[in-house]
């Protein structure tokens, strides 16, 4: 039950940027209390909003030192992800940058 | 789909108790800030969130206003959204229809739309919303106008988000007051649409 932080990090992406999730695994090797669903990892989508900053979860739920992490509405396109649903329809979920990186990367 | 209420355990409220009994002692939380809270959890209702609805569809300024802050809007009708989470409000247009759900447990406005249904909280739901959104609108009886997209909004961290529908046709020069009894929990969730689905939300 936090807002967002003062004193925010510069935001690396900009609405509009194409970025892809990392397809990444952390939980199987530490405690951690992550807010990217699976269903999302590795996909591409497109920066919406910047949403500011927040104490990174996967730290706070632990109570450990919880640094602030810039987050973002995301949106991708529905059908890839399930392949169901019809042409046109998306997803906009919220995700922290440490799990985005550039598309063409 | 919903899932039937289990009450809590004798265990489960002794756990409680004696969580809230060490708090106390140490100071972290009084008996008085309990009681706020939970008067505070106890008013919030569907009521706001729907004049909120109807405040913008008759105030552009007040429109404006929500979705681009919608702690502000919120403040603004006199819920204190300290401690709260920031609220986060997306317009329908008629390209577009939104439908809320999270899918990692069960994010959801409270300051403005009260306690979540326990279909909200549903496996179920959670899991379908997310995968087949039109089939899910299909059995709420929610028909979207031919053309219009789907857009499912995951609430995975930081924010709250409500739906702001589209004001239904025939409405015009509706008071203020009259619009907001249009709008009910499901249409700030995206189940339903306003004026479109009348005595359809059999599943709650």
């Amino acid at each position: 039950m936090t807002g967002a932080v003062p004193n925010a990090p510069q935001p690396r992406f900009a609405p509009g940027s194409r970025i892809r999730v990392k397809d990444d695994r952390p939980e199987h090797l530490v405690r951690i209390h992550i807010r990217t669903p699976h269903y999302v990892r590795g996909r591409s989508g497109t920066v919406q909003r910047v949403l500011g900053a927040f104490p990174n979860p996967e730290a706070l739920a632990f109570n450990r030192p919880a640094e602030p992490r810039v987050l973002y509405h995301v949106l991708f396109d529905q059908p890839p992800v399930w392949d169901e649903g019809q042409a046109g329809d998306t997803l906009l979920i919220e995700l922290f940058e440490h799990w985005l990186e550039p598309e063409e990367a | 789909m919903s899932t039937p209420y289990k009450a809590p355990s004798a265990e489960n409220i002794a756990l409680l108790e004696k969580l809230v009994a060490a708090l106390k002692r140490r100071g972290i939380v009084t008996e008085e800030e309990i009681a706020r809270r939970r008067e505070t959890a106890e008013r919030a209702s569907p009521e706001t969130g729907a004049r909120m609805v109807a405040r913008a569809w008759t105030d552009p300024a007040f429109r404006e206003l929500l979705l681009r802050d919608g702690t502000a809007a919120a403040e603004s009708f006199g819920v204190s959204m300290k401690g709260n989470p920031p609220l986060g409000v997306l317009e329908d247009t008629a390209e577009v229809h939104h439908l809320v759900v999270c899918t990692l447990c069960s994010c959801y406005p409270r300051a403005v739309i009260g306690y979540p249904p326990h279909w909200y909280k549903s496996a179920a739901y959670r899991a379908r919303a997310v995968r087949e959104p039109r089939a899910v609108l299909a059995e709420w009886g929610t028909v979207l106008p031919a053309g219009v997209q789907v857009r499912v909004v995951d609430s995975t961290a930081d924010y709250r988000w409500m739906v702001l529908p589209l004001r239904p046709e025939g409405t015009e020069g509706w008071s203020e007051e009259r619009l907001a009894s249009l709008v009910t929990r499901d249409h700030l969730v995206g189940v339903a649409l306003p004026g479109a689905t009348a005595g359809a939300a059999a599943a709650a």
